[in-house]
């Protein structure tokens, strides 16, 4: 089972099957309405995001875990309300970040990649082993005692995903994972996220990234004005773009 | 710059506890100035070196950066002492903190910052009596080594931009047009990192409970 620790609140009962649901979800930043009104059920594999700079994005995927709570409504993962059970979503919902060297906190590679880990209190030992197989699975065996800042964008970004993969989430949210990458790099990295067996959310400007995913939300003002499969969702908002 | 100075190898001393080698670096210490004699210091010298070269098969040339950084000190000493007592003591000086420059790096190029942290933990476990996380200031430690390559890099490129443009990053002007957009940048990113701090579960650490190492009896 995934569940390590009994979840502290009897009435807060998980149940994996019932994916992330936001509820009437509004965010303002101080009187700044930035998200308005977002009601959706996510459930599929593969769900992408897409929308103009500054639509809202980023704020919309770090409510998936808790990052961010909405100033009305509610997110409920697994049917744990992100307000009520921040940190129990946090370990359900893995989040990677645009920036590979914002979220690398530990000066050599194998040791970021425990980070997560020993915050969850997992043994030594198997820690050792869980961060040896993900290192491998990314292709960083060989990098495993080197300073984290001699490594490429590209791997970088890799290490970046191990160190939420290591934790085992169910989910994991990606905001613009690609941005920063060289093409070479940035298709390693799309074939990775292709390949996880998590439920994946995606923010991106690469729409290539979007091919095979099941749902593709397209943001606008704060708002979802298109959710539809990739093709009819990516054509509406280069329509939108067009617009402009 | 250069913060990497842990050289992966498979040795004896290696695998010596990081505290055991702290321990060892100190002694040493303490015996070169309790006896500091020609022989005693020679004998170290060479002991340092056979430690580092031989049984931790450590590369003469990361052994020699750490030399290098202190050879004007070295030279200072050397002329200081021959001029104002007599060759035996300066040599004795000069060989004896070249001795335990050596031995420091040995010791940090045989040791995880991981390890290293880990002791610095343990020697503060007393703090938490006063209500101060051991494993809070590991993670500072952590986090500043990890910073301070990016920061410089992030520095690089800020006056490469400028000087793109033709801006001089020379002299207090230069200075200044460097740090406030570095200053910036950080502030962007301080935000960032501890959000990823939040997503990897930095709140999750189970109080009363070292994060690296099995906590001493509290
Ligand atoms: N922490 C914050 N404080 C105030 N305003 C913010 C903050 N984060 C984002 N915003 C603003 O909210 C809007 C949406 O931002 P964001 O969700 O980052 O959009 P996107 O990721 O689509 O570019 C932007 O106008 C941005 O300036
Ligand atoms: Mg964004």
């Amino acid at each position: 089972m995934r569940f390590r620790r009994p979840e502290p609140r009897p009435d807060a009962v998980a149940d994996p099957a019932r994916g992330i649901e936001l509820r009437g979800v509004s965010h303002r930043y101080g009187d700044r309405p930035v998200l308005t009104d977002v009601d959706l059920h996510l459930t599929e594999a593969r769900i992408g995001v897409v929308g103009a700079n500054g639509s809202g994005k980023s704020t919309f995927a770090r409510l998936l875990n808790g990052l961010v709570l909405p100033t009305s409504g509610q997110v409920l993962v697994d049917g744990l309300d992100t307000r009520a059970s921040v940190r129990e979503v946090r370990r359900r919902v893995g989040f990677v970040f645009q920036d590979p060297d914002a979220q690398i906190v530990h000066p050599t590679v194998a040791e970021d990649a425990a980070y997560g880990l020993e915050n969850q209190g997992v043994p030594t030992a198997e820690r050792a082993e869980r961060v040896t197989e993900v290192l491998a699975r990314y292709g960083l065996a060989g990098h495993a005692d080197h300073p984290a800042h001699l490594l490429s964008g590209g791997q970088k970004q890799l290490l970046a995903i191990a160190g939420v993969l290591v934790m085992r989430p169910a989910r994991v949210v990606f905001d613009e994972p690609t941005t920063l990458l060289d093409l070479v790099n940035a298709r390693r990295v799309a074939r990775v996220i292709g390949e996880l067996e998590q439920q994946v959310v995606v923010v991106t400007h690469q729409l290539d990234l979007l091919d095979g995913f099941d749902r593709v939300l397209v943001v606008d003002g704060g708002r979802i004005v298109e959710d539809a499969a990739p093709r009819a969702a990516i054509a509406a908002y280069r329509a939108l773009m067009e617009r402009r | 710059m250069t913060l990497a100075l842990y050289v992966p190898r498979r040795s004896v001393v290696h695998r010596v506890p990081a505290g055991g080698k702290l321990l060892a670096l100190a002694a040493l210490a303490v015996l070169l100035f309790a006896v500091p004699t020609l022989p005693v210091v020679v004998a170290a010298l060479l002991g340092v070196l056979a430690v580092g070269l031989g049984a931790a098969r450590l590369p003469a040339t990361a052994l020699a950066r750490q030399a290098r950084t202190v050879r004007w000190w070295l030279a200072g000493l050397l002329v200081f002492h021959t001029l104002f007592s007599d060759l035996p003591t300066a040599a004795v000086t000069v060989l004896r903190l070249l001795a335990l420059v050596l031995a420091a790096a040995v010791v940090t190029a045989t040791t995880r910052v991981t390890e290293m942290v880990a002791v610095i933990e343990r020697l503060c476990a007393p703090l938490r009596v006063v209500g101060v996380r051991p494993a809070r200031i590991g993670l500072v430690i952590s986090m500043a080594l990890r910073f301070i390559p990016v920061l410089a890099e992030r520095a690089d490129r800020i006056r490469e931009a400028q000087a793109a443009r033709g801006g001089s990053a020379r002299g207090i002007r230069g200075l200044r047009t460097t740090v406030t957009p570095l200053l910036v940048q950080l502030l962007q990113m301080a935000h960032t990192i501890s959000e990823a701090l939040d997503a990897r579960g930095a709140d999750d650490v189970p109080p009363a409970r070292g994060r690296r190492s099995p906590a001493p009896a509290a």
